[in-house]
């Protein structure tokens, strides 16, 4: 990595790309999915930090693309075709998903992180972009960061080592 | 309903429930520490998600979060937030055990755990009940869902109701304070998210329109 190489940060309900050297980060994923994909030989990145399944669920008037996996998944690969990847090579990794807290009631809403990585996993599928690694579920914040260069995926969790995927 | 445009009249009611609730908390916390609690006059903001996190640190800081639902009329979420150390502080104080450290400290963990959750029963069931009694609206407080993670992780939780409606979150954040002259004591942070709904709720008992 060179010295003039940036980190480009992503916060909620929100993606963005990179291209080799800069990194690509996104901090704190509880419940939400952070969703990485790659083209490995143009050594471009994009992530998007999910919020919540499914727009058709959406109660407001201008829906948020970038909030429910179902929607930001389509914007993003779009993003990255057309700044160069080639939709046959694109690749993914995911991590986040966790349930943060232990509720006793099951209603829908409090399952949200599993609902979302499932969200993130179907739409991959559709879309046929294989899921190379992920790191789901668990009752832990992430934060992810990601270099199209080595095409890791680099996941800290509080009191533990960063590791890679 | 976007959150976007609240009347200054209605900001002051909100400021005011904030300033209620958080001030009958620090009471109980200050009977409960034997010690002088301050607070900071509360503000209302409207903010997005990533705004919410900076308000505490920015998203990968690690908080010790105690989240409340609020069950009754006007739902909600509830969050008592503390750094570590004072998290720290208050189960030493309350256990009797200097030596505890919240992150390290594996065989401790159930009594110190046990302690965070009466804490935040005592603090939020007083904010609730002052809240409660202001608006003459029936509020309970669920049981204590107790996190220490990055604060993204935390209060994402309190933002999935809210965030199927709108982008923004509307925050009545009230700072409690130790007394300046020691170094050790407590300071910690009230996050009150009323859901969506519960906003005109509360506008009306308190007879301001929501819509002026």
């Amino acid at each position: 990595m060179n010295e003039t190489s940036m980190v480009v940060k992503v916060g909620i309900a929100d993606l963005n790309i990179v291209k080799a050297p800069d990194t690509i980060r996104t901090s704190g994923l509880g419940s939400c999915v952070g969703v990485v994909i790659y083209d490995s030989s143009k050594k471009i990145a994009g992530l998007s930090h999910v919020l919540l399944p499914d727009s058709k669920a959406a109660k407001q008037v201008k829906v948020n693309e970038h909030k429910y996996a179902d929607t930001a998944i389509s914007c993003l690969i779009r993003l990255l075709l057309e700044n160069g990847a080639r939709k046959y090579a694109l690749k993914a990794k995911i991590a986040g998903g966790a349930q943060m807290f232990q509720f006793t009631s099951g209603s829908d809403i409090m399952r949200i992180g599993q609902r979302n990585a499932e969200a993130v996993k179907q739409k991959l599928h559709e879309l046929q972009v294989p899921i190379i690694a992920t790191d789901i579920g668990g009752n832990v914040g992430r934060t992810i960061e990601f270099d199209p260069v080595t095409c890791t995926l680099s996941i800290r969790k509080i009191n533990k080592e960063t590791f890679l995927i | 309903m976007e959150f976007n445009n609240l009347s200054s009249a209605q900001k002051d009611v909100l400021r005011e429930i904030g300033n209620i609730g958080a001030g009958n908390a620090a009471t109980s916390l200050s009977m409960l520490l034997n010690k002088r609690i301050e607070m900071k006059v509360p503000s209302v903001s409207i903010v997005n998600y990533d705004e919410l996190m900076e308000l505490i640190g920015g998203p990968e800081e690690t908080i010790v979060g105690l989240m409340f639902r609020i069950r009754g009329e006007a739902p909600g979420t509830v969050y008592l937030l503390l750094k570590v150390e004072e998290a720290e502080y208050l189960v030493r104080k309350l256990t009797g055990d200097p030596e505890f450290s919240l992150l390290n400290n594996e065989q401790n963990n159930e009594m110190a755990i046990s302690a965070l959750h009466e804490i935040g029963n005592i603090v939020t069931g007083s904010y609730l009940t002052a809240l409660s009694d202001f608006t003459n609206i029936n509020m309970q407080p669920s049981i204590p869902y107790l996190g220490i993670d990055m604060a993204g992780a935390i209060l994402t939780v309190g933002l999935v109701e809210l965030s199927q409606v709108t982008d923004f979150a509307i925050i009545i954040d009230t700072e409690i304070n130790r007394n300046n002259e020691s170094n050790e004591g407590i300071k910690g942070n009230f996050f009150l998210l009323p859901d969506p709904d519960s906003l005109t709720k509360i506008f009306t008992a308190l007879g301001i329109n929501y819509d002026e």
